[in-house]
């Protein structure tokens, strides 16, 4: 579903990813781990488009197209999702009719029809019931005045309502009680399936007991340092990304 | 003598003389046109003209609307409803009015017919002076206006159905200078809402002049909104001189949408304990409009309070102006004011003049005034796109939502809600972009 090869991403004039590969395929789970400043938010944001990313080297294709050709709007209606790490607070934009045009500028772009209020509401609700939202969050501005719990929580309810083919969730664990952790983690375990895809980007091993990953990577100064299957985020968690960094070195020696 | 106070004069001496005379006014009216004539047009030494040139308005000719019945759009006002006042190129046009039938307590009048009776009181407001030489279409204003609307509600009487007032501009073989003088009067605990409408029936360039008095009695209160939607060749001078006594609620929300030049001057004086002004509006500039708006608030008595939310956008060649001008009087202690200015700047040939001004004499005032000019935020924008809105859609979402702040002042969203509509369709016909 998603192949990324030798991606070389320059942001102000630093370089930030220096040949990152990976391949991820329908159905799985991948997580990103990494200390700060290697490269995780970096990628998220180049994947969903934002601009001062520059891609100086290598290529993203998803479902065999080039996604890097593509504009932000357009990568989400291809079935991209970026959930943020920071989501931002709109005052004066009503979450339902943010919602409701997110949600029918895809289907328009896809060729199919857009929902009317009605139907809207509907799969709202479904989805509000699943992930214990409440109501209320409807009628406000799209994340304003919200604690960074419900912030966070309302960009899986977004990631819920729209559907994607392919997840990113850059950092959703990052603030978040324990909770409010296992809440947002329920709510990716019941969309996990077979044509959908997961890439979570985690400092912490913490998220990974609650969203099981079919495979990590170790992301470190730019790269994709080391894969391996889940037992790669506890022994990092174990011995620290500095056991990573002690790895790779005589590698790189 | 400038062409255009020239055709001033003109029509001055044109001036029917029982217009001139009518109820022992003829003085004020002839001191105000001589008062004009004498000082000129403000030039940009003027403080208060210093970001708004009159220069291409001085050099033209404007005559006097003449009694020829003219045809108006009728989808204009179909969307109005009941009590409405419409004044057609400046006159009061009793056709196409539903006064009829107004609730118990209100007094609504054309000043052309308070003129023609014969209680002078109706009409007292005509004999103000205005003694500044800034001010010189207020005495324009005295000199000339012949029409406009009075509106009184009685003590103890609350209105619920707003009145809406209706100003349209219609074409005409020449340009037109209309003038236009309104009182509105609230007695104690009286509440009414009115909306302005300001429109046009086709192309015009036309130099429409407002003067509006509002004259809040202790306990009143009126909500006012003013929908500035003229033809783009349209310039607009409107002046509004609100006098507040104690306990009262000015709730007032302008939004200017249209007009080449659309210049207004709001005075509010806070003279009674308690009173209060909620006072906000949505400016946009684009095109090659000029719009400018000068607050003049003034806390007199002790615990008065106002607050200003203010909106402004400008894009293309425009140019948005603001003065936010609040005077604490000594004495006004415990008076609290309120001033936000945010401006979007789209472009770089687009303007925009922000000027928050605050003066305080007096002692435990409470004030915060900020202004700012940027662009649309775009890590706000990037967030939209990610969930598949289109850039363009995007950014006319944001800028919605900009203007749309102030309209929560009025505290009446039937209202707010027809203004925000008529917000959202402008910003759609233009596809304002950043």
């Amino acid at each position: 579903m998603l192949k990324i090869e030798n991606l070389h991403v320059r942001v102000a004039g630093k370089d930030i990813l220096k040949g990152l590969s990976l391949e991820v395929k329908a159905g799985e789970v991948h997580a990103i781990m990494g200390p700060n400043g290697a490269g995780k938010s970096t990628l998220g944001n180049v994947l969903a488009g934002r601009e001062g990313y520059e891609v100086v080297e290598g290529s993203v294709s998803f479902e065999d197209k080039d996604l890097l050709a593509f504009e932000p709007e357009q990568r989400a209606a291809e079935g991209v999702f970026l959930a943020f790490q920071y989501p931002v607070e709109i005052p004066g934009v009503n979450n339902t009719y943010f919602l409701r045009a997110a949600l029918n500028a895809q289907r328009k772009y896809r060729g199919e029809t857009e929902l009317d209020s009605m139907a809207f509401l509907k799969r709202v609700r479904e989805k509000l019931s699943v992930l214990h939202l409440k109501d209320e969050l409807l009628h406000r501005a799209v994340n304003e005045g919200f604690s960074g719990g419900e912030k966070k929580r309302n960009e899986i309810f977004q990631l819920a309502l729209l559907e994607p083919k392919l997840a990113i969730l850059d950092e959703t664990d990052s603030g978040l009680d324990i909770d409010a952790l296992k809440a947002v983690a329920d709510s990716v375990n019941l969309m996990r399936s077979p044509d959908r895809a997961f890439l979570v980007i985690t400092h912490y091993q913490r998220l990974l007991d609650y969203i099981k990953p079919d495979v990590v990577h170790v992301l470190a100064d730019g790269r994709i340092v080391e894969s391996g299957g889940p037992e790669l985020a506890l022994q990092l968690e174990e011995h620290g990304y500095a056991w990573v960094k002690d790895r790779i070195a005589p590698a790189s020696a | 003598m400038s062409a255009l106070l020239a055709s001033f004069k003109t029509a001055f001496e044109a001036l029917p003389t029982a217009l001139v005379e009518a109820h022992g006014h003829g003085d004020a009216r002839r001191g105000a046109m001589s008062a004009v004539l004498a000082d000129g047009l403000p030039g940009h030494r003027s403080e208060s003209w210093k970001y708004t040139s009159l220069r291409a308005l001085s050099a033209r000719s404007v005559v006097p609307a003449n009694s020829v019945a003219v045809d108006v759009d009728a989808a204009l006002l179909a969307d109005i409803p009941s009590p409405r006042m419409v004044f057609v190129n400046s006159r009061f046009d009793s056709a196409l009015s539903k006064i009829d039938v107004l609730p118990a307590g209100i007094e609504v009048q054309a000043l052309s017919q308070a003129l023609a009776g014969d209680d002078a009181r109706a009409s007292f407001v005509l004999g103000r002076r205005f003694e500044r030489n800034d001010e010189v279409f207020a005495r324009l204003n005295a000199a000339l206006a012949g029409d406009g609307a009075l509106v009184r509600v009685a003590a103890d009487t609350v209105i619920v159905e707003p009145l809406h007032l209706v100003f349209i501009g219609v074409p005409a073989a020449a340009d037109l200078g209309l003038h236009l003088r309104h009182l509105i009067e609230l007695r104690d605990n009286a509440a009414l809402t009115v909306v302005e409408h300001h429109l046009s029936s086709g192309s015009q360039r036309h130099l429409h002049n407002h003067l509006c008095h509002v004259h809040l009695k202790p306990g009143a209160i009126l909500r006012h909104a003013r929908l500035q939607d003229e033809d783009a060749g349209a310039s607009l001078i409107t002046r509004t001189d609100a006098v507040l006594a104690s306990n009262t609620h000015y709730r007032r929300v302008d939004v200017e949408l249209g007009a080449a030049l659309s210049r207004h001057e709001l005075n509010v004086s806070l003279q009674g304990e308690g009173a209060r002004l909620y006072s906000g509006g949505a400016l946009l500039a684009d095109g090659r409009r000029h719009v400018d708006t000068r607050l003049g608030i003034e806390h007199v008595a002790r615990d008065t309070s106002c607050e200003l939310v203010w909106r402004g956008l400008a894009n293309e060649r425009g140019r948005a102006v603001f003065h936010g001008g609040i005077l604490i009087k000594a004495g006004a202690d415990g008076s609290a004011a309120m001033l936000s200015n945010k401006n979007l700047l789209l472009s770089d040939t687009a303007e925009i003049d922000t000027q928050p001004v605050l003066e305080i004499h007096a002692d435990e005032v409470q004030a915060a005034h900020g202004a700012t000019v940027g662009r649309l935020d775009e890590s706000v924008l990037f967030y939209l796109r990610s969930r598949g809105i289109p850039a363009e859609l995007a950014r006319a979402l944001l800028i919605g939502a900009f203007l749309r702040e102030p309209l929560a002042l009025l505290d009446d969203s039937v209202v707010a809600d027809a203004l925000a509509a008529r917000l959202s369709l402008r910003l759609g016909q233009t596809g304002v972009s950043g």
